[in-house]
């Protein structure tokens, strides 16, 4: 294995470690904060007993997100030296100012997870409430610094230095704010879903528990309007797409030569070698009108690109497809959940449909992994989209494989416990 | 200006995560010294003084290192690559240590896997302070060959010899003594009290031991300690305050005064950074003949000004919710 391939691989076992933890981080105090409120207003001791329960779910998983978090702010060093050598400079700015959002996240969580009966209980809802909006900011500002090396801007490359920085443009570049929001919703999403998942298992399992009702109803809530939003943003970002990474796009679609009009391809996969896609299911003419607007306009191709730009072909298209599934699944799911909440209760608690919930526990994670393999796969062979390539940002160190297997077996270790502990709470709130 | 503005914030972030990250690993280590006497409520002391501050405490390392990134990207790039290793292991002993703690405190069921977790916790609470002491104690050395004839020229033997490993031992030394004063402070049981004011005396004998073997790590690599300090006038002044306040703090922990001794404790810390910082400033790291400065190394100018903007909004957000924080916690442990 190369040492550019395992630094690939480790960066993106981190990550995509890591983005599990920051997305509940993101998501789940705002589960906490809104059944706290329900408990202030009603009394109901369910409402309290599921905050607590919740609680303890964040704190763990705030913890493991927290360290691997760390762990990520010195793997861009110690993995892509080169890199970080000319970006921090242009994008660190966005990582000092998730600095305080994390520190005040850190801070509001003590706060809320040792102050029952410590400090008044406004505020002591209101630190809840802050943990999950300075999520929210912290995964808004790292997103920026990913966006950034997509369509990087704010600096004049010259020689190979970077020069005339300007900070301020390179955070809020034109990708920032559609990814970043699309990050966001897909946090709420996954999220929902996982944790509507748990509990419709607790309500298969102890049909009376009050306990498991409310959880499944708020965290589906939640789950469903995030899921039936996140298509219209995605569409959104993918014309964005289109246009600032064209090469992005067509191997997302798998779109090897430039077509006038673009069908839009549901399935298949493709081989670079042959430039074909096998099993592949085309619909006229879509492609044109999601990417432009415009059933007949063009859409670039890969063969409109040198072929040493391509990304791989395969692993883009795949995840693609995957998360668009997923996420019209879920959807699909949502605005059934939605009707279901609103005029037909009585579905909620049926059971073909809670052990469909069950089954959908995963996808929002499933999907949501795919979406940052697209992104960032589908940005190779960049590092900083047209700028510097991934090869050349590489730590010189050798041996970098022995770096990727120490923390891959801790990264697997920890997953492994985490869920086991998860299963412990489970059955002990039971 | 600018730069030492910038750099004043990174010292800053490094002296607060050692005052205070630094006691929460130190409380860890002191797991490992409970001797005979009451030792599951000395645990739970501990626990319940880390618990609702270690996260916030943690953020001071996050905090430093993004500042370095920001501010000093060839500084971070360079010791990114040249300490590969030793950062890997700390960013092991990093997030054993937080995961073990939170899951020994978190588990629903509390069986035979807390003794694991404490098995873990007590480890990696050695193990990252070992490396970061390390990772100073390398940087101050500055030993890295221009032309490496093998990896370990380069990549190992720049942190893996006497003098950095004399840092370590001194950096797990200064962080349990620290812990040991602080933990006095958290519980109203004289019995207990009494336990940690002399594990507090024990852990600063450690600590003076393990400074002295600093020096003579130092001499045996040809680095004489004396006369670089004795070049500065700060490094000294630094060094002559941590050694006067010995005095007084050990009175103060034979009396029990909380607040006494944990301010002469904590400032003997502070002391001794700053003191190194001075002998150090302006390098960062020296290679061959050439030095890395915080000037050389500093990002542009406008880079620095948005980062020292940031840095001083983030502070006015931070420190009130910081003191209230502890404010909130460290006056009810007592009641």
């Amino acid at each position: 294995m190369s040492d550019l391939f395992a630094a690939r691989l480790q960066m993106a076992i981190s990550l995509g470690f890591h983005i599990v933890f920051a997305a509940v981080g993101i998501a789940m105090p705002f589960f906490m904060a809104a059944s706290h409120w329900l408990w202030i207003k009603s009394d109901n001791k369910s409402y309290l007993n599921l905050t607590k329960s919740w609680s303890k779910g964040v704190a763990i998983f705030f913890a493991t997100g927290a360290v691997s978090g760390t762990v990520l702010s010195f793997e861009l060093g110690l993995l892509w030296p080169k890199f970080m050598k000319h970006a921090g400079a242009i994008i660190g700015m966005p990582f000092s100012w998730e600095g305080t959002a994390f520190f005040l996240e850190a801070i509001a969580l003590g706060v809320f997870l040792y102050g029952w009966d410590k400090i008044p209980k406004k505020i002591h809802w209101l630190s809840g409430l802050c943990v999950g909006v300075s999520g929210v900011l912290s995964g808004l500002f790292v997103v920026c610094a990913n966006a950034w090396m997509n369509t990087p801007c704010g600096f004049d490359w010259v020689n190979g230095e970077a020069i005339n920085i300007n900070p301020w443009a390179a955070m809020f570049n034109p990708a920032s704010l559609v990814q970043g929001v699309h990050m966001t919703i897909a946090a709420f999403a996954a999220t929902g879903f996982a944790v509507a998942g748990v509990h419709a298992l607790g309500v298969l399992r102890n049909p009376l528990s009050e306990f498991h009702k409310k959880a499944l109803k708020i965290a589906l809530i939640v789950g469903s309007v995030a899921s039936i939003i996140q298509p219209l943003q995605g569409d959104r970002l993918a014309k964005t797409v289109a246009v600032r990474q064209p090469e992005k796009l067509a191997a997302m679609e798998s779109l090897f030569t430039t077509s006038k009009p673009a069908p839009l391809l549901i399935g298949g996969f493709p081989s670079e070698v042959d430039k074909t896609v096998k099993f592949g299911f085309h619909v006229p003419k879509l492609l044109s009108f999601l990417a432009n607007g415009d059933f007949s306009s063009e859409v670039k191709g890969l063969d409109a690109f040198p072929r040493d730009t391509w990304p791989p072909i395969f692993p883009t298209h795949l995840s693609f497809q995957l998360m668009v599934a997923i996420g019209t699944f879920l959807a699909l799911i949502g605005v059934i959940s939605i009707y279901a909440v609103v005029k037909r209760r009585s579905w909620l608690y049926n059971k073909k449909f809670l052990k469909l919930v069950v089954a959908c526990t995963p996808l929002g994670f499933i999907a949501l992994e795919a979406g940052w393999v697209v992104t960032e796969v589908g940005r190779q062979p960049w590092i900083i989209y047209e700028i510097m390539r991934t090869k050349d940002a590489v730590s010189p160190m050798p041996g970098l494989f022995y770096s990727m297997i120490v923390v891959t077996s801790i990264y697997g270790f920890l997953t492994f416990i985490v869920s086991w502990l998860m299963m412990r709470q489970f059955r002990h709130a039971d | 200006m600018l730069i030492n503005l910038v750099v004043a914030f990174l010292g800053i972030s490094l002296l607060l995560y050692c005052l205070f990250a630094g006691a929460d690993f130190g409380g860890g280590m002191l797991e490992s010294f409970l001797g005979e006497k009451r030792t599951e409520d000395q645990k739970r002391i501990i626990g319940n003084a880390i618990a609702p501050v270690w996260e916030a405490n943690h953020v001071w390392i996050i905090l430093a290192i993004v500042i370095l990134f920001n501010g000093f990207p060839n500084a971070y790039s360079e010791i990114s690559i040249l300490f590969h290793i030793p950062i890997l292991i700390m960013l092991v002993g990093i997030i054993l240590r937080g995961c073990a703690f939170t899951f020994r405190h978190y588990d629903a069921i509390r069986g035979r896997s807390q003794v694991y977790y404490s098995a873990i916790f007590i480890f990696s609470s050695y193990l990252a302070p070992l490396m970061l002491g390390i990772i100073a104690g390398a940087l101050f050395l500055g030993r890295i060959p221009l032309n490496p004839t093998s990896f370990s020229d380069i990549y190992i033997f720049p942190w893996f010899n006497w003098f950095s490993l004399a840092v370590g031992v001194f950096t797990c030394a200064l962080f349990s003594f620290l812990a040991a004063v602080y933990l006095v402070g958290e519980t109203n049981d004289v019995e207990l009290k009494t336990i940690f004011s002399k594990k507090a005396r024990i852990g600063n004998l450690v600590a003076v031991i393990s400074g002295g073997l600093v020096f003579l790590s130092a001499e045996g690599l040809g680095l004489s300690l004396v006369q670089i300090f004795l070049k500065n006038g700060i490094t000294m002044a630094c060094l002559a305050a941590a050694t006067m306040a010995l005095f007084p703090l050990w009175i103060s922990l034979k009396k029990k005064q909380i607040w006494t001794s944990r301010m002469l404790a904590s400032s003997q810390v502070a002391f001794i950074l700053v003191g190194w910082f001075a002998a150090q400033f302006p390098v960062i790291m020296t290679r061959g003949n050439s030095s890395l400065t915080i000037y050389n190394s500093a990002a542009p100018e406008p880079t620095l000004r948005y980062l020292l903007l940031a840095l001083i909004s983030g502070v006015l957000l931070i420190f009130p919710a910081l003191f209230y924080l502890l404010r909130v916690f460290k006056k009810s442990a007592l009641s």
